[in-house]
């Protein structure tokens, strides 16, 4: 039998009640890993043996502290994510021995929770790519078929736990990061509102944008990591101190009555036929489910991939500074101080950050700060009134997660233009600071597609009940790649 | 062809917080390096910075101690640039939006008053300290620094000597050390001054190319250092020169500025909002709650000096100088010593002892009421003021009771007459020249009995009293 298949819930009364040990939870986490990574190639860094350690001292602790809803659960973790003497590496070659000294906040508490850290998940380097294809180290597959990619940039995190190696991992999402690769993976990926969750020991790529939040295979799962993980942190100010609500109490399957804005934006042109279908499905699911649903616009929202590319790369050209050889990370020597800033830079980074590097670089210039950097915050703060509007009389906006599904590997990495306009879903909400889910609502061409459902500021609570309903109702969640 | 001096100050105030700007890092100075630091100022990944608010009432105290205008809503910036002392390759500061803005404060020099205008002053953080290997192979850099939250104070373009530079500095380290805002110690750089200087022909209107000065690491240095930059630009528009603009260095063993670097446009630091701090809110409430910590100024207090206890302008000005200097004047005041007394002592030994040993008030043993006792002896006689001094010297270097010292060390004035005349008659039967001297118009023989009359009593005599006898002896003779 495989752990692997059961929910967070199944897995926790399991071990609560001594059917199962969490070593052997562990070591089935493992064994999956090993039939199946040289193939879907997810984890960067393996813990395996604290990780072993770590169980055995649980399961001398179940007695005491069995009771922790994610006890012994088994976790992967955005690389990222600081954990400390877990190496930390963000996929870059520039980080390729950084041995953190600090945990992030989300890892304090998930370690008090005595969750068990399997490993470390590729990704984009520095969470900018929607493929992958960006990292420093090796190309995550898509477990539905491996010549695929499994999106970006949480895509080690989507894939993980799609291949059934670990029940949750945790992802950040800057542009739709979490919820991009969640739909091509057919998994259930949150992005909580900006705030909701602290970023405090998340490497940064866009501070004003970047949110931690869990992958799994369900909802009900995905609100089991939310309600440890959420919650204000005096050392990260920008999480909101608005007191966290009971996720689980969303697990009620009732939506009757609740109205559903679908924007005509988001199935324009350039949304796959396949895509369309399978959200129009979904639709007529809700409304068999209750739900009213009704067309409405979000016309700002094609301005949003421009402004996020202003107001992303500016911050990450600011966050990756740090990045100099001098404190931490390889350096690559030179003749004098700039020459090492310039080769450790160089050398050390891959071409998608320099990109944006430069181009943030360019758009925070004297001279161009106005055109670009000012304008995009004002497209922004237009961005977000649309969506205040709509959820002013709506529960929740729906849409597809990504115009496409996942698309094939090496197709589009010589095409920035058409990557980026991948996120074109998913940034708006960014921008606006919305929560949002992607949850699995079919497939096209055997490939799964993602339907995005975005709420007010911190009512991650209706996004779970819809999704939950949606799941309950559909067989999609059930479905498993054959690896 | 005369000229007239711009004169513009940029002064940087490490504030009082016992911790960082960002972080709780203590902001001690002279820990080992590297002992007080955390992955937060060390710009480690992931880390975000959470502000300190204490930092915030400090830079309001000292902009409404400087007369500002506060911002209601302000924010920080980040200002990008590279070098190994700055961890994030950014400093977080103030851009468009600093805390305090349009302020003054008025200076005197020669007996005229001016005032100088401040532009602004915003919050920022501290960088590290970079240390070169003397063989040129390699720096070390300490973190310990990095982080201490800064006030930078901008002047306007208003001063126009270096003697009204040094005044104004005199007095925004008064103010700022007043409110207890900063230690304003150059020496250990809580406070560090950079000088632009520009010249232009009496009369026109548009400024000339300024110069920026820096490593001017004492108010002495910023006068000198900016009379020579004066002198130099005068020098160099009358021969037909031009001025670059220039960052230079003043060289204190060669009493010279000396050119560091040509600058071609400005440094383009990509200021833009920072995104990992909400912005400020600033409101009455706050600003009036700082407004009733800022105690009375230096200049208000010289005003009551002067109007209360007729003290000399000038003395009182030294003493309000320095809060020390004016909380121990009024501590004396207070234990019931004459202000006039009080202020010479200050002026006069006081500040002769400090300045001989490099001391400051905090330093030494004495309190406001020892000195207090010290001028009631003078003045009930039983001492004389020569004695005085003898009991100053202990006084200041053990402390006690003035009163003690001089019952230990048996220095109680002698001035009962009786007493004094033995030993006076003495004297004068001893020098019958010096008598004859004196009546034959020469008066220094006068003071010689009288000081042959001090030898005797070991300075302990009463002088009055001396005079009286000897007088009275001669004219009995």
């Amino acid at each position: 039998m495989s752990f692997m298949e059961e929910s967070i819930s199944s897995l926790h009364e399991k071990i609560k009640n001594k059917e199962v040990k969490v070593s052997e939870i562990t070591e089935s986490a493992y064994q999956r890993i090993q039939e199946v990574d040289d193939s879907i190639n997810a984890f960067l860094t393996l813990d395996e043996s604290n990780a072993m350690s770590k169980a055995s001292e649980l399961d001398e602790k179940v007695a005491e502290n069995g009771d922790q809803p994610l006890f012994g659960i088994p976790a992967g973790i955005k690389d990222n994510i600081m954990t400390a003497g877990l190496k930390t590496t963000c996929a870059s070659q520039l980080l390729d021995d950084f041995d953190p000294i600090h945990n992030a906040t989300v890892m304090e508490r998930l370690n008090e929770q005595n969750i068990i850290t399997v490993g470390k998940l590729n990704m984009d380097e520095f969470a900018m790519g929607s493929s992958n294809e960006n990292s420093g180290y090796h190309v995550t597959k898509n477990p539905w078929n491996t010549d695929y990619v499994p999106g970006g940039s949480s895509g080690g995190s989507a894939a993980a736990v799609a291949a059934g190696q670990v029940p949750f991992t945790l992802g950040s999402d800057t542009g739709g990061s979490i919820r991009q690769p969640a739909s091509f993976c057919g998994v259930v990926g949150l992005k909580p509102t900006y705030g909701r969750v602290s970023r405090y020991g998340l490497v940064a790529f866009a501070s004003s944008l970047d949110q931690i939040g869990p992958i799994t295979r369900t909802v009900e799962d995905n609100a089991y990591v939310l309600q440890q993980i959420a919650g204000h942190d005096d050392r990260d100010s920008t999480s909101v101190d608005v007191s966290v609500p009971n996720y689980l109490s969303a697990m009620e399957g009732n939506i009757n009555g609740l109205r559903i804005a679908v924007p005509k934006e988001f199935l324009e042109e350039g949304v796959d036929a396949g895509v369309k279908e399978q959200i129009q499905t979904a639709i007529k699911t809700l409304e068999g489910l209750g739900a009213e649903v009704n067309e409405v616009s979000l016309p700002n929202s094609q301005y949003a991939v421009a402004a996020y590319y202003i107001l992303a790369s500016s911050e990450a050209s600011a966050n990756l500074a740090r990045f100099d050889g001098i404190r931490y990370g390889v350096r690559k020597d030179g003749d004098d101080l700039i020459d090492v800033y310039k080769n450790t830079r160089s050398e050390g980074f891959g071409e998608e950050v320099k990109r944006r590097i430069m181009l943030g670089t360019f758009a925070l210039s004297t001279g161009y700060y106005d055109a670009y950097y000012k304008k995009a915050q004002k497209v922004r703060t237009l961005i977000r009134e649309d969506f205040n509007q709509v959820l002013h009389s709506y529960d929740v906006i729906l849409g597809p997660t990504a115009p496409t599904t996942a698309f094939k590997i090496g197709d589009n990495i010589n095409d920035p233009l058409t990557m980026y306009t991948n996120d074109i879903l998913t940034i708006p909400v960014n921008l606006a600071g919305n929560p949002a889910l992607s949850v699995p609502c079919g497939f096209s061409n055997g490939l799964p597609v993602g339907m995005q459902l975005i709420g007010k500021p911190f009512e991650e609570r209706i996004l779970y009940r819809v999704a939950h309903a949606y799941e309950q109702a559909t067989e999609h969640t059930k479905e498993r790649p054959a690896l | 062809m005369k000229f007239d001096t711009i004169i513009g100050l940029e002064v940087h105030a490490e504030l009082k917080t016992d911790t960082k700007i960002f972080c709780g890092c203590s902001t001690n100075f002279g820990a080992p390096p590297n002992t007080q630091t955390c992955p937060v100022c060390l710009g480690h990944p992931g880390v975000l910075p959470v502000l300190n608010q204490r930092a915030v009432d400090f830079a309001i105290k000292a902009a409404l101690a400087t007369n500002c205008n506060i911002a209601q809503y302000t924010k920080f910036d980040r200002k990008n640039y590279f070098y190994p002392d700055n961890p994030k390759a950014y400093q977080i500061s103030q851009f468009d939006q600093p805390i305090g803005e349009n302020g003054s404060i008025e200076i005197e020099v020669d007996g005229k008053k001016k005032s100088i205008g401040i532009t602004r002053i915003h919050l920022e953080e501290d960088a590290g300290k970079l240390t070169h290997d003397e063989d040129g192979g390699s720096s070390l850099v300490d973190f310990n620094r990095v982080g201490t939250p800064l006030i930078e104070i901008v002047s306007e373009p208003d001063i126009a000597t270096p003697d009204e530079a040094y005044a104004y500095l005199e007095k925004l380290k008064a103010i700022l050390q007043y409110t207890e805002v900063s230690d304003c110690k150059m020496e250990e750089g809580s406070l560090r001054c950079d000088a632009n200087i520009s010249l232009r022909p009496a009369g026109q209107e548009a400024f000339g190319t300024k110069t920026e000065l820096k490593n001017l690491n004492s108010f002495t240095n910023v006068q000198k250092g900016l009379a020579f930059e004066e002198k130099r630009q005068a020098q160099e528009l009358l021969s037909g020169g031009q001025i670059l603009q220039e960052t230079r260095r003043w060289n204190d063993d060669r009493k010279e500025t000396v050119l560091m670097r040509v600058k071609e446009g400005s440094d383009d630091y990509r200021y833009f909002p920072e995104p990992d701090l909400v912005r400020l809110y600033i409101d009455e409430e706050w600003e009036s709650r700082i407004g009733a910590e800022i105690p009375e100024l230096p200049d208000a207090r010289r005003a009551r000096y002067m109007a209360d206890w007729e003290i000399p302008a000038y003395d009182a000005g030294v003493i309000t100088q320095a809060k020390a200097s004016a909380d121990f004047f009024e501590e004396t005041v207070a234990a019931g010593a004459d202000a006039k007394q009080a202020a010479n002592w200050l002026m006069g030994e006081v500040n002769a002892y400090l300045n001989a040993n490099h001391k400051e008030l905090d330093d030494v043993a004495m309190s406001p009421q020892g000195l207090a006792e010290l001028i009631g002896l003078i003045e009930k006689g039983t001492i004389s003021s020569k004695i005085a001094k003898k009991v100053f010297q202990e006084l200041i270097e053990k402390g006690g009771s003035p009163e003690q010292i001089v019952k230990d060390q048996g220095l109680i004035q002698i001035s009962d007459e009786g007493e004094l005349k033995d030993i006076v008659e003495g004297i004068l039967n001893e020098n019958p020249q010096s008598i004859e001297d004196f009546k034959n118009g020469k008066d220094k023989a006068f003071g010689f009995l009288v000081g042959q009359t001090m030898k005797a009593t070991k300075g302990k005599a009463n002088p009055q009293v001396v005079n009286k006898l000897i007088k009275e002896g001669m004219e009995s003779r």
